[in-house]
């Protein structure tokens, strides 16, 4: 079982490899509010790919669980998982859980 | 070590895949094979996986070993295929199911594993090869569920190419022609021979001929090649 806290540093893990990718203009707080989809947000869509990905691989190799998160139940909610930080996380625990 | 290059091939027990193997480990790359079953092969650049190439909690162990151990990924090869020759009419749908799932989804499984990895890499490049048939341009009867899974890989490797140029990733296909392998080897001799007969140059393929496109494609200067299928033997 793997902690709130486990999951929003692995969040905030990936967040540091995409940082070190972009320009100070557009690099991202590691912060739980941080906006990561839509109008707000500091990522362009590629940007978004790149840190999804990058979420998926250190959630494999530092938690060792292997989780998709672009599965369709994730495409089909009324409110993405994408928004931010905070929903990001939320979405991981719950995928997390329904594997255990 | 860092400087070798590492090449995942799909499918490398036997034939074509055993063959691209060993060429890429005898041209010092480190090469990681994958088939469902256990390889004789034994190689000290050479790593072998067990895994069904459709099985995608497999494939993403696969790729975190790679990540893991290699840190980068150069070259994909998508090799694994299997055939099966019928009229529409007698087909079962068990085997359409087999044939797309190791021609079409497995070959997309690892392209999107793979991408995942070359866009990380260092140098902003990457090379994913999709082997795929001349049974595509040909429309041969009987190779209808083939074909068309190998359709499918064409067009997919087509707009892959667009969608991954921005990660310096090329991705190209290759339609083979029929080389001696065991997957013709159910093939009856006269249909061969008609196949061969379409063919500009009508003989069966080297596996010279494969590597050296393979080469092409690989070859850093080639970074400006992408979204093409490049068919052996003229069709």
């Amino acid at each position: 079982m793997h902690t709130v806290e486990q999951i929003n540093e692995t969040i905030f893990k990936a967040i540091d490899e995409i940082n070190l990718q972009s320009e100070d203009e557009n690099k991202l707080e590691k912060k739980t509010d941080t906006i990561l989809y839509g109008k707000n947000s500091r990522l362009d869509s590629l940007g978004l790919v790149n840190l999804i990905v990058e979420v998926e691989q250190k959630i494999q190799d530092e938690l060792g669980e292997s989780i998709d998160l672009t599965d369709e139940k994730a495409l089909s909610q009324k409110n993405s998982p994408f928004l931010s930080v905070q929903t990001l996380s939320d979405y991981i625990a719950s995928l997390l859980k329904s594997e255990t | 070590m860092e400087n070798k290059k590492v090449i995942l091939i799909t499918g490398t027990r036997k034939g074509i895949g055993r063959h691209l193997s060993e060429y890429y480990c005898n041209k010092n790359y480190t090469v990681i094979g994958c088939s469902r079953a256990e390889s004789d092969f034994e190689n000290s650049n050479y790593k072998h996986f067990i895994l069904d190439i459709t099985d995608e909690l497999k494939v993403k162990e696969l790729f975190s070993d790679i990540r893991k151990n290699y840190k980068k990924l150069d070259i994909l090869i998508n090799n694994a295929g299997i055939a099966s020759m019928n009229h529409v009419m007698l087909t079962p749908l068990k085997t359409v199911e087999n044939i797309f799932n190791t021609n079409f989804t497995g070959a997309f499984l690892f392209s999107r594993e793979a991408s995942k990895i070359m866009s990380k890499n260092k140098n902003k490049s990457g090379r994913i090869i999709n082997l795929s048939s001349v049974a595509v341009d040909l429309n041969l009867e009987g190779e209808a569920i083939y074909a068309a899974s190998k359709s499918a890989l064409v067009t997919f490797t087509k707009i892959l190419a667009k969608e991954l140029s921005g990660f310096g990733i090329t991705v190209n296909s290759i339609g083979l022609t029929p080389a001696e392998t065991d997957l013709i080897k159910n093939v009856p001799e006269v249909k061969m021979k008609r196949l061969l007969e379409r063919l500009s140059i009508n003989r069966f393929a080297n596996y010279s001929d494969i590597t050296n496109v393979t080469d092409f494609l690989i070859n850093d200067e080639s970074n400006f090649i992408t979204g093409q299928n490049i068919n052996l033997g003229g069709v």
